[in-house]
């Protein structure tokens, strides 16, 4: 057997079992969304190479366990023909994780494919001094769980009232999770504390008569971790109304993970320890 | 409470989808224009049946908090 270089093989998705010689191939997906040409791809493969299932990561990817080593790179090739690529793995960014966003689904508040497909085209696979996820999530439902990544998006809307449209039917109070709105029936008065609200948008996809309109914008958060330590992504910033800025932001935090952090570590504990305010003053720089 | 109902439906005792079938069958027994009072729980409920009858046309007209952890919602048919 040839001499077998780990690292390249780990960088392209193969994922050394405790089987000898065998590996568990990570496949590329990008918003959890794969082809069903892709899908008769990785069933052909699992099938003559592999034992005759796959494994659905929790990061909405597929891999196909017990590829022998000597079949790596006939498995490569047959992949590649049938348009399914080799995920990554090691210190670099990680499958896009989204949820199906606006285009499908009825809460969705953002095209989160769409943002998915952009991070992995300006992204996907760049190498990072530890292991970077993104996961995009389409409204405060957060079924994506946007602050479990390194950097999550969510979609929010910032609501505005509109007097005349309004029949204070006190639907948007009932629904409000955050207590934000209060309406007065009898004194025909819509109070609303712009403070308390978390841009949810369930005031403007509830309303009856459309008093409640708004602008659909990003929910940054930074340095989420779910693994040996758990640590919740904070939001830095404001809603993001630009798709412009909202890249402008990542670039920013990408080159700060880039130059702040130790390798082997990730970027919550490079913010514990170099100060989230630093980060939080070159994001300002792109507002 | 001052909105005369024509016909009411109380869906706090079903779950989602049930409590969509419910309220969908309580409005099509009615006019064009009538109104129907649906009683249901907080939280999803009160998210969801609303916007069901968004989506179908028929519009809410007031919505009470009945202080128990319920609400109780008056629906014109064909309102939207």
């Amino acid at each position: 057997m040839e001499n077998v270089d780990y690292k390249e093989l780990k960088k392209g998705g193969f994922m050394r079992q405790i089987q000898k010689n065998y590996f568990s191939m990570r496949l590329k997906s990008v918003g959890g969304q794969l082809t069903v040409q892709q899908l008769e791809t990785i069933q052909k493969v699992a099938e003559k190479y592999g034992h005759g299932y796959i494994h659905l990561t929790s990061r909405q990817g597929v891999e196909i366990p017990f590829i022998n080593i000597n079949s790596i790179s006939q498995v490569k090739t047959q992949l590649g023909e049938g348009g399914v690529k080799v995920g990554a793995c090691g210190p670099r960014v990680r499958t896009i994780t989204a949820c199906q966003g606006n285009s499908i689904c009825p809460s969705g508040l953002i095209n989160t494919v769409e943002v998915a497909e952009e991070l992995e085209k300006r992204y996907g696979g760049r190498e990072l001094p530890h292991k970077f996820k993104f996961g995009v999530t389409g409204c405060c439902n957060n079924c994506l769980k946007a602050e479990e990544n390194d950097l999550g998006i969510k979609g929010g809307i910032k609501p505005s009232w509109n007097n005349s449209e309004c029949t204070f039917c006190g639907l948007c109070e009932a629904i409000c999770p955050a207590k934000a709105i209060k309406v007065g029936k009898t004194d025909k008065q819509l109070y609303f504390e712009p403070d308390k609200c978390i841009y949810c948008g369930k005031c403007v996809k509830i309303c009856p008569t459309s008093a409640w309109s708004g602008k659909s914008g990003f929910i940054v958060s930074f340095g989420g971790l779910y693994g040996n330590r758990i640590a919740i992504g904070r939001r830095l910033l404001p809603l993001i109304f630009s798709i412009e800025i909202l890249y402008k932001t990542i670039d920013i935090a990408l080159a700060f993970f880039e130059k702040n952090a130790k390798n082997g570590e990730r970027f919550a504990n490079t913010l514990d320890r170099v100060g989230w305010k630093l980060l939080e003053k070159e994001l300002n720089k792109a507002l | 409470m001052s909105i005369k109902a024509d016909d009411f439906v109380d869906i706090t005792d079903v779950v989602c989808p049930v409590t969509f079938v419910k309220a969908k069958m309580g409005i099509e027994e009615l006019e064009d224009g009538q109104i129907l009072e649906v009683k249901l729980n907080e939280g999803e409920p009160l998210l969801n049946v609303p916007r069901s009858f968004k989506d179908e046309g028929h519009k809410v007209i007031e919505v009470n908090d009945n202080g128990d952890g319920t609400f109780t919602v008056f629906v014109e048919k064909s309102g939207l």
